[in-house]
Parts: structure tokens; C-alpha cells; sequence
């Protein structure tokens, strides 16, 4: 089984994201850099299917110098070997551009399975993974959960608002993760002073054949970004006893709020 | 030329999602601003006689793809019969709900179209005739404009974030003769919990965090169930194993919207508020009066949440 993941680095969760001065642009020099965590469990996934079925695991990725740390880290985690498509203006291409850039570096490569985050998230897209599929014209099961390959099958449970659907599909075929698929190994020592040797090939966009000034021009381009309107600190409600504070609470939604 | 807003609903078993209406009342005010029609997509098996309300919330005309194959949604015959209805349709806007089917569908028909996509989408207007879109990224600690130039533009409202507005219009239905086309997916079954309601989607919603103590969130679920919203928890909950993956607020998880939200016993990490700080009113309930919370809540409650909480829910059903 041969098992591709894509992958992309993002800002941990935890950092402060700022606006840079252009106003479309946001500021990372000081956040800590990360697997997107959807990537992550797309990781652990393939690595199970791996040990389960045999076959090897491809990491891809689109980024800049940098990213090759997360694409060391994933091979730490025992994937097989990387590809990094290094491309110092990356993060101006829409999601269909990235996927363009992906479906070239597959188009060269064998898979039978590939595994996506749901959404990486810093852009919170949904869109990569999907497009990926459409452009290499294979089948694709979103936020999956759960999954089973039986007889050249896949065989996948997919959540749906309140519930889950179960859904087959012929291989090769790409999936996306969803929260609850499985708990992500850590990188062991000794993985990580294998991974140093393991093939990680960095190429350029001419390298895959396409060209450098194709995807700068896209349909969407981001006006401007603005944070979020401030929340003030309301006010803490006071009383003498729990009975006072609620009832108080339920006379300001009521009657300041408004909500019920 | 491209021309008209095209809805693409969609119902489960029948029934039409919230945020279909939604997406249909956006559609209708785009439709408005450009100076033309709705047409509203239904796709299903038995969907005729449903269709019918969908002229409520402003669709000028239905197309009805009443097939038995289309009863389940599978991204690949809904996405060829959509586009074969888009080629013949020539929308210069395409329009449907972020629900997890809507991102998916949404997202495959932009590839196919070669399409600009707007994801989750929160406001949405028309600026010197071109449509500015705006969505929150990083899990919503910063809001973009974006500028769609392609015709047409997809536009994937977020639950929760556009208000319905009953126009009626003609809502005159025409069958749709689908061609299904080509197809890997088999669906084999569906289990739905529908007594829940969905978070994204509900008004209220009450969450549980680490100060919950264990998984026993019975004082939440009455309460919520005396708002019919719906029970959240943050990621700490969640990864002690408290409520499953399916109920976490935050970057990582649901991103919500309601009216109320009620956060008992969390702290308030900043991947938290990224993913409820768009509520409408916000009450933190917390034993530590230093937590972040009370800094993004409009109203706080320092206290016991097994001691307030139960007597929230008893104030409420006194007022009904």
C-alpha cells in the first residue's frame, strides 16, 4: 500500500497571529511552527495502515525552507520519506493554486491511499484536500473517523452533523481527518536520528514542470484583514448568595441582553 | 453572460438544514443587489413535495433533481449533477451552506469549476460591482476580505452567521432529469442521533471545561434542554475523555454562534474564545475569579457551576 500524505506547516494554535502593515498579510516571526494538527492525525493514520498492510509512506508538502523541520518530524514519526515543493511565495496562492502544485508532484508519484487534514488552521479552507481529488480525478471521503481497507476497498465513516455516514469507495482514493481518528504518536529519539538520514527531496516549481508566475494570478485575493471586534469584559455579578447572582443574571438577560 | 444566484439546498431525510434557509435569504439579497433571479437546487429522492416551501425564503424558481440514486449525498454524483446543472444554468453567483456536506460539495465543485471558493463565509456584500467576501481565518482571531473576480464565485455561508427572511416569491418547480454519471462512493449507512441539536446550528449553547471534574455533564444538558440548545465542551474536556471529539468548541473544533452561550468551568485558552467569541451574549460561569473568561464574557458568575448552574435552569422554568 502506498500511502501519501499532505502536509502543511502551520502557527501552533496557541501563538498571537498579527496583522502585518499591508493590512493582507498577517505576521508570524515570532510564532512557533507546527504539523497542522489535521496533518498530524494524517500521519499517525498512514503509519498504521502501513504497519497493518506494509507499503511505505510519502510526505508532501508546499512551503519554504522552513518547512522542511515538519516534514522531518512527520518522517520522525516513522513516514518513509519527503518531498517539500520549496516556494518562497507559497502563501499567496489561493487553495486551488496549492492543489494544482500537489496533483503535479502525485501525477509522478505511485499511491494507492492519500490522506489530507480536513482544513489546515491557519487558512481554514476545507478546500485542498478535496481539490486534490477532483484534480486527479479519484474519489474523496471528508472528515473520516474511522476507516478499514478490505479487498482493494476503503471503507470509511464520515461525520455528518449529529451523526456519522458510512461510506465505500475504490482505491486509490483520498480521505480527510477529522478529530477522533486516532491519538498521534510523539517522534522517539531514535526516530528522530533515523529521520536525519531518511530521503526528504526538495524541488522547485519548475522542477514538476510547472511555472513559477501561473498561480500568482488567482480569482481571490484578500482585500484586507481586520481582527475581530474587541469583546469588553462585561461585569461580574455580584450577591450575597448564589440565588441573588442568578436571579440577577436572568433579569440582565432578560431585560439588558435581551436573549431570552 | 453569466447571470442569477443559484442556492444549492440541502435536506436530510426530508427535512431542510437551518442553515439552507439561511444561504437562500443571502441569495435572495444578492439576487436583489444584482437585480436577479434565485433558483433554488433541490436534490433527493421524494424532494418535489419539500420543494415547494423553498419559494418562502425567496427563490423565484426550483430545480428539483428527484432521483432515488441522489436519496444519500455522495460528493461525487451530487457534485456532476450540480455542475451539469451550472452549465446549463450559467450562475454568475453560487450559493449554499458550510454544513460538513456543504464543505465538502463546495469544495470538489470548485476544483471541478475551477472556481473561486469562499469558505464559511460571515458577511457578504458587492462593492464597485465585485463581490467581497468575508471569512474568519485562524480559527477566527482575524477576519479577511476577500475579492472574487471568477464567474462564477462559490460562496459557502457559516451556520449561524446570516439571518432568514421570509419573501415569498413564485417558487415555480421544474423537474431536473439528472444524469448521474460516474461513481466510486457507496453509501452503506448513516446512524443519526436526532435528538441532539446540531451546535453550529442552535441557539444556545451551554459548555463544560476542566472544572466540570469528570463526565458527568447532567446539570448542562438540562439546562440546556430547558433553551432546546445544545451541550459544548472545551478541548481539556474533550481530551480527558469527558464528551466526545464531536462536541469540542474551539480552533480546533466547532466554531459557534449563538445567541447565548454559556461557558461553566472553563478557563478560557485563547483557541477557546477563538471558536465562541462570535456569540451574541456571552456568560462565563468559573470558581477562579482571575480567569480569562470573565475578561471575554458579558456577564460572570464567580461560583460553584454545580451550585448556579442547576439554579439557572430552575429560574428558567419558572419563566415558562
Amino acid at each position: 500500500m502506498e500511502i501519501v500524505v499532505l502536509l502543511k506547516q502551520v502557527p501552533a494554535t496557541e501563538s498571537f497571529v498579527g496583522i502585518a502593515d499591508d493590512k493582507v498579510s498577517v505576521k508570524t516571526d515570532d510564532v512557533k511552527w507546527v504539523i497542522n494538527p489535521y496533518d498530524e492525525f494524517a500521519v499517525e493514520e498512514a503509519l498504521r495502515i502501513k504497519e497493518a498492510h506494509g507499503g511505505s509512506v510519502t510526505i508532501v508538502s508546499v512551503g519554504r525552507d522552513k518547512t522542511a523541520e515538519a516534514v522531518r518530524t512527520a518522517l520522525a514519526m516513522g513516514a518513509d520519506k519527503g518531498i517539500l515543493i520549496k516556494d518562497t511565495i507559497s502563501e499567496k496562492y489561493d487553495g486551488l493554486g496549492i492543489a494544482r502544485i500537489l496533483a503535479a508532484v502525485l501525477k509522478d508519484i505511485p499511491y494507492d491511499l492519500i490522506i489530507a487534514g480536513q482544513r489546515a488552521v491557519d487558512d481554514d479552507n476545507f478546500l485542498v484536500g478535496t481539490a486534490v481529488a477532483e484534480f486527479l480525478n479519484i474519489p474523496n471521503i471528508s472528515l473520516v473517523i474511522k476507516e478499514e481497507i478490505i479487498d482493494g476497498r476503503i471503507r470509511c465513516h464520515r461525520t455528518i452533523e449529529g451523526g456519522t455516514v458510512v461510506i465505500e469507495s475504490s482505491l486509490p482514493a483520498l480521505i480527510t481527518t477529522q478529530r477522533g481518528l486516532n491519538e498521534p504518536r510523539y517522534a522517539s529519539l531514535p526516530g528522530i536520528m533515523k529521520a536525519k538520514r531518511k530521503p526528504l527531496d526538495v524541488k522547485t516549481l519548475a522542477d514538476i514542470g510547472l511555472d513559477v508566475g501561473q498561480f500568482e494570478t488567482s480569482g481571490m485575493h484578500i482585500v484586507s484583514l481586520k481582527f475581530p471586534p474587541e469583546r469588553k469584559s462585561g461585569r461580574i455579578i455580584e450577591g450575597e448568595s448564589a440565588q441573588v447572582k442568578v436571579s440577577e443574571l436572568l433579569r440582565a438577560l432578560r431585560e439588558e441582553a435581551k436573549v431570552i | 453572460m453569466s447571470k442569477g444566484v443559484l442556492a444549492i439546498t440541502e435536506q436530510l431525510d426530508g427535512v431542510f438544514r437551518k442553515v439552507t434557509y439561511e444561504a437562500l435569504s443571502e441569495g435572495r439579497r444578492i439576487a436583489d443587489q444584482l437585480g436577479c433571479d434565485l433558483t433554488a437546487v433541490v436534490l433527493g429522492s421524494n424532494v418535489e413535495i419539500i420543494a415547494a416551501e423553498l419559494g418562502k425564503y425567496g427563490a423565484d424558481r426550483i430545480i428539483a433533481a428527484d432521483n432515488p440514486i441522489l436519496d444519500e449525498y455522495l460528493t461525487d454524483t451530487y457534485t456532476n449533477v450540480i455542475s451539469d446543472i451550472i452549465a446549463s444554468e450559467n450562475p454568475a453567483v453560487i450559493i449554499l451552506g458550510a454544513s460538513m456536506q456543504g464543505k465538502d460539495l463546495s469544495a470538489r465543485l470548485a476544483a471541478r469549476l475551477n472556481v473561486s471558493l469562499a469558505m464559511d463565509c460571515v458577511v457578504i456584500r458587492i462593492e464597485d460591482e465585485k463581490l467581497i467576501a468575508t471569512r474568519p481565518i485562524y480559527g477566527g482571531k482575524i477576519l479577511a476580505d476577500i475579492a472574487m473576480d471568477t464567474k462564477p464565485v462559490i460562496l459557502a455561508v457559516r451556520p449561524n452567521s446570516m439571518g432568514i427572511t421570509e419573501t415569498d416569491c413564485a417558487g415555480d418547480i421544474e423537474k431536473y432529469d439528472a444524469n448521474i454519471g460516474q461513481t466510486n462512493l457507496k453509501f452503506i449507512e448513516k446512524t443519526l442521533d436526532t435528538t441532539k441539536i446540531e451546535l453550529t446550528e442552535a441557539d444556545m449553547v451551554v459548555s463544560g471545561g476542566r472544572g466540570m471534574g469528570g463526565a458527568d455533564f447532567s446539570v448542562l444538558e438540562e439546562l440546556a434542554e430547558m433553551f432546546g440548545g445544545a451541550v459544548g465542551a472545551s478541548r481539556s474536556a474533550v481530551d480527558e475523555g469527558w464528551r466526545p471529539h464531536a462536541d469540542q468548541v474551539g480552533q480546533t473544533g466547532k466554531v459557534v454562534s449563538p445567541n447565548l452561550y454559556i461557558a461553566c468551568g472553563i478557563s478560557g485558552a485563547i483557541q477557546h474564545l477563538a471558536g465562541m467569541s462570535s456569540s451574541k451574549i456571552i456568560v462565563a460561569v468559573n470558581k477562579d475569579p482571575e480567569a480569562p473568561i470573565f475578561l471575554k464574557a458579558d456577564y460572570g458568575i464567580v461560583g460553584d457551576l454545580f451550585e448556579i448552574v442547576p439554579l439557572i435552569t430552575e429560574e428558567i422554568r419558572k419563566i415558562k
